[in-house]
């Protein structure tokens, strides 16, 4: 389907990093009316699951709603991440697609 | 045709002896299916019901070891961020909650390594309290803030 992208920031202050995730996604919550057709909804689309691993180990494991804003950006923080390790960031909505970025600690 | 349901039924006992030995000590037993999507969670419309659907219990305790960053006034009622920091041990989980939603429940983390902390930018309906309920060392603790939700974005 359409290129969501996933964007991955990370920022290491001595031992804690903090890490931002940026999905490109419509997040529709299924309330919206269609403004094509005022009796209609748009059809609910939003991400469900979104899972963090580093150096391939899960780490966080976050549940989103439909409030979630669209393009979601959602932030964790680590503590002892080394330079050069790899966080994972897959991300599946409730439609079955599904994404993920990766980041090398800095 | 016999042998492949056996095969299949030795599997899934196996798998959930796995996953309720794992999860007994720690959790509820509804959480041995910790990793589906909380459908019932986000599905609740009170926020009580959401919790209890979430974490199995309503019981909450304030507590000042919950940072909630919020803005006070939101400009933009569908791009309002959020920060919580849990300052306490052994964070298991944080869940955002915005009462006056049409389902409360925003967004939940569980944490296997990453730090107390969790942020989005979230939708609010309408002028509300917000929850930030943590789930640490199997008790709930929470922090609310009031976020007013200017409609027509004057700030009035």
């Amino acid at each position: 389907m359409a290129d969501k992208q996933t964007k991955i920031r990370t920022k290491t202050q001595g031992n804690d990093t903090d890490v931002l995730v940026l999905v490109s996604h419509p997040m529709e919550s299924g309330l919206r009316p269609d403004p094509k057709d005022k009796d209609k909804k748009v059809p609910a689309h939003f991400i469900e699951k979104m899972i963090f691993a580093l150096n391939g180990k899960e780490v966080a494991n976050a549940d989103l709603g439909p409030a979630v804003s669209t393009d979601p950006l959602v932030g964790i923080k680590l503590k002892g991440a080394k330079a050069g390790d790899k966080l994972k960031v897959t991300w599946s909505d409730n439609k079955g697609e599904s994404g993920s970025g990766e980041a090398t600690i800095g | 045709m016999t042998h492949l349901p056996r095969r299949t039924f030795l599997k899934r006992t196996l798998a959930s002896a796995v996953l309720v030995s794992a999860g007994s000590s720690l959790f509820a037993p509804g959480w041995a299916l910790a990793a589906e999507w909380p459908k019932a969670a986000f599905g609740a419309k009170k926020i009580d019901e959401a919790v209890q659907a979430l974490f199995g219990s309503s019981q909450m305790s304030p507590s000042a070891s919950i940072k909630l960053k919020a803005p006070a006034q939101a400009e933009n009622s569908a791009q309002v961020q959020v920060q919580v920091t849990a300052e306490m041990p052994n964070v298991e989980a944080i869940a955002v909650f915005v009462e006056k939603n049409p389902s409360p429940l925003v967004a939940h983390a569980s944490f296997s390594g990453a730090e107390g902390y969790f942020s989005a930018r979230m939708k609010m309906a309408e002028t509300s309290d917000v929850y930030a309920v943590v789930k640490s060392g199997g008790k709930l603790y929470m922090a609310k803030q009031n976020i007013k939700v200017t409609a027509g974005g004057c700030g009035g």
